[in-house]
């Protein structure tokens, strides 16, 4: 089955350990959560997947679909299907959200073929009213000057103008007022389907309550330490971290 | 890896485009080395009037007298060696009304540069200097029947003495810097154009300078003048093949705007990195006139150029726009001048510099009000852009502005295109040149949408390359 596939993953930064035989399979189709405290390595999973270069792979292996995604650059990644949702997307000055998102399609065309700009257009605006955004946004600079709503917002037009296979939500409900993060999650309930396969990171058991998973993953030290489905969520809401904390702190 | 190739194979292709040359043989040539003998041999070979050498023959003396600007410029001015330079080369070309005419080797070189073709698309008129003489010369049938002259200064001192003596080395005297100077001395090529009263001339005329010899030195001089109420737009085009050897661009541009007048005037500026690129250029405005200087250094090993605007005449406006790029190994040292001479005069001065990787990019500007004006007024800004921990980035404004009611802005600002900047745009599928051209570019875009749009393309085109290059 298709699958975005993370195998025994260890990732360090500098000389610190922070994933630690990291296993996961995400079968296209399926919305997966990972949950856990702060300072799990949730972030790091996240960065690490879509080849950022201060993450070092110490082992294992990911495929994306069978091919393996670790040691491409980030761009190939993408490429190959893979988007992240950045906690905290960057600003770029000058850059519209329009010419980087049809820089970003170019991107994704072979060498001589142009993106047509009307069909592009259509595109985008059709995505924007899904989201509720102003059809004014295009001509705003990537995430300058953004509210914490309003980058949330763009990383999730991003993907569904990039169509991706596979996405990963780092913590896309921080930030947040209960209005944006339902249109947030509306926008991902669209993209939902049997053409992707998400990975949504989150703290809070909030977000879940509007992206409901087909399973959930508990993160702890680096590692998953317990799956179940929907309730866990549940179940860690109402008891929080602590347990997990007590019940899988390594032994001192 | 199959990626690192193709962006290799693509530099080879694209960035070098200027990177050629076909074997020339030069039937006139003034030799290796400058001195007065040197100085004769250019005189005679262009069958000047005996005053023109004599003012040759005066500049080399200012030029001999004159100290490298070593104590504020950089050090890196003492790698040229005048003993080595060849100041006069040519293949005994007149300038060429049809591209048929234009000798095989040159025409070929211009027809890569894609000259002709812009000279169809959107050209009034077009000079192209190859070496030391202009290889074709060309302006619209139109132009020449309104009384716009466009020639190059041999014939321009020559056949319009009675238009262009007057105001020759008026505004930028052979004095005033070692390399007005040395070009004073040595001069060749270039632009002489009158536009009469009252003639507005709708497309740009265009001039493409193209060195093709090593160990060269081009001088060209360039003397622009519109009359009362006249309107020109020239544009400048510059490449050079790469050489090991350092090679010379000095050119001297005078600028004169009558009352009334507008002139604009565009470098894209995209020499190899073995140009030593040392200019000098400055207009003079006069009552109710406008010289904008729009200025893109992309190549060169250093630039030092600083467009200036006398702002001779009441209500007199100057403008520079300035964008300069400066990759590993090049320095780009630009900026400009406004010296207020009446009062209601304004000036803009916008620059913005990209430092990449080693690459330097130093901004000097300078701006006069004097006490006695009043309501003159000052814009300065200017931006500096970094990509890479190594580059560098300096700023000298010096602003005096004395008087009641004279008013001055000045900003400036330093940023970074971040590695997280970088790293989130590949993360949405683009490589990383194309993300540092497209943080470059929406930097400077504020800019360049004042550009006319022919200009615009080329210069995001050429910033394209160059970052495709810089990823190492």
């Amino acid at each position: 089955m298709p699958s975005l596939d993370i195998r025994n993953l260890c990732v360090s930064i500098g000389d610190k350990p922070i994933l630690k035989d990291f296993t996961l399979s995400v079968p296209k189709g399926q919305v997966h959560a990972l949950m856990g405290p702060n300072g799990t390595g949730k972030s790091t999973l996240a960065k690490a997947l879509a080849g950022h270069e201060d993450y070092t792979i110490t082992g294992g292996e990911v495929f994306l679909d069978g091919s393996p995604l670790l040691g491409l650059e980030p761009e190939q990644r993408a490429r190959l299907g893979l988007f992240l949702a950045f906690q905290y997307p960057c600003e770029i000055p000058g850059v519209s959200i329009a010419n980087f998102l049809r820089a970003a399609s170019q991107a994704r065309l072979p060498e001589g073929q142009e993106v047509a700009a009307v069909e592009f257009y259509k595109k985008l605006h059709g995505k924007m009213d899904l989201l509720k955004m102003d059809r004014k946004f295009t001509a705003r600079s990537l995430n300058e000057g953004f509210s914490g709503g309003e980058r949330k917002r763009c990383e999730i037009l991003q993907m569904m103008m990039l169509e991706p296979s596979y996405a990963i939500m780092d913590e896309t409900d921080s930030g947040l007022d209960i209005d944006a993060l339902r249109i947030v999650a509306e926008g991902v309930n669209l993209m939902r389907g049997p053409n992707l396969g998400a990975l949504v990171i989150t703290h809070y058991q909030r977000l879940l309550d509007y992206i409901v998973p087909d399973v959930v993953h508990v993160m702890f030290d680096g590692r998953i330490v317990k799956s179940g489905g929907k309730d866990l969520a549940k179940e860690l809401e109402s008891r929080g971290y602590d347990w997990v904390q007590k019940e899988f702190a390594p032994a001192k | 890896m199959s990626t690192e190739t193709e962006t290799a194979e693509q530099i080879a292709i694209d960035r070098e485009k200027g990177n050629f040359r076909y074997e020339t043989d030069y039937a006139f040539d003034a030799g290796v080395g400058l001195n007065a003998a040197t100085v004769d041999y250019i005189a005679k070979v262009k069958g000047e009037e005996e005053w023109v050498r004599e003012f040759r023959q005066k500049a080399l003396k200012v030029f001999e007298s004159k100290p490298m600007p070593t104590h504020w410029a950089t050090k890196d001015l003492e790698a040229i060696d005048f003993s080595k330079i060849r100041y006069y080369l040519s293949q005994g070309q007149k300038p060429s009304r049809s591209w048929d005419d234009v000798p095989e080797a040159m025409k070929n070189t211009f027809e890569r540069l894609g000259i002709p073709e812009q000279e169809r698309k959107f050209l009034a008129g077009v000079e192209a200097q190859f070496d030391s003489e202009a290889a074709y010369s060309r302006m619209k049938e139109g132009l020449e029947k309104l009384g716009v002259i466009f020639v190059g200064p041999t014939e321009g001192l020559k056949e319009h003495a009675e238009i262009f003596r007057p105001w020759f080395g008026k505004v930028i005297p052979t004095g005033d810097n070692k390399f007005s100077a040395l070009n004073s001395a040595v001069f060749s090529g270039g632009s002489f154009i009158y536009v009469p009263k009252g003639v507005k001339v709708k497309q740009p005329l265009q001039a493409y300078f193209r060195i093709n010899a090593e160990n060269f030195g081009q001088f060209e001089r360039t003397l622009i003048i519109a009359d009362e109420g006249a309107e020109v737009t020239y544009m400048e085009g510059c490449t050079a093949p790469k050489f090991e050897t350092a090679t010379l661009h000095s050119a001297v541009v005078e600028l004169i705007a009558m009352k009334g007048a507008k002139i604009q005037y565009i470098t894209v500026q995209n020499w190899s990195n073995n140009v030593f690129n040392l200019v000098t250029k400055r207009g003079l405005a006069h009552e109710d006139s406008e010289i904008r200087w729009i200025d893109c250094n992309i190549g060169s090993r250093l630039t030092m150029k600083y467009p200036g605007v006398i702002l001779k005449g009441r209500r007199a406006r100057g403008e520079v726009l300035s964008i300069a790029l400066a990759d590993d190994g090049q320095h780009q040292d630009t900026g400009a001048k406004m010296i207020h001479a009446a009062d209601e005069t304004t000036s803009n001065i916008i620059a913005k510099s990209i430092s990449v990787g080693k690459g330097r990019s130093t901004y000097r500007g300078l701006v006069q009000i004097p006490k006695h004006l009043k309501n003159c007024k000052n814009n300065t800004e200017c931006d500096a852009l970094l990509i890479n921990a190594n580059s560098r980035t300096d700023t000298y404004p010096a602003i005096t502005v004395r008087g009641e009611g004279n008013s001055v802005q000045h900003e400036a600002s330093v940023s970074k295109v971040s590695a997280e900047q970088i790293f989130y745009m590949r993360s949405r599928g683009l490589s990383e040149a194309a993300a540092m051209s497209l943080s470059v570019n929406g930097f400077i875009n504020d800019l360049v949408r004042e550009f006319p749009m022919e200009y615009s393309v080329e210069l995001k085109r050429l910033i394209e390359l160059e970052m495709e290059g810089s990823v190492g």
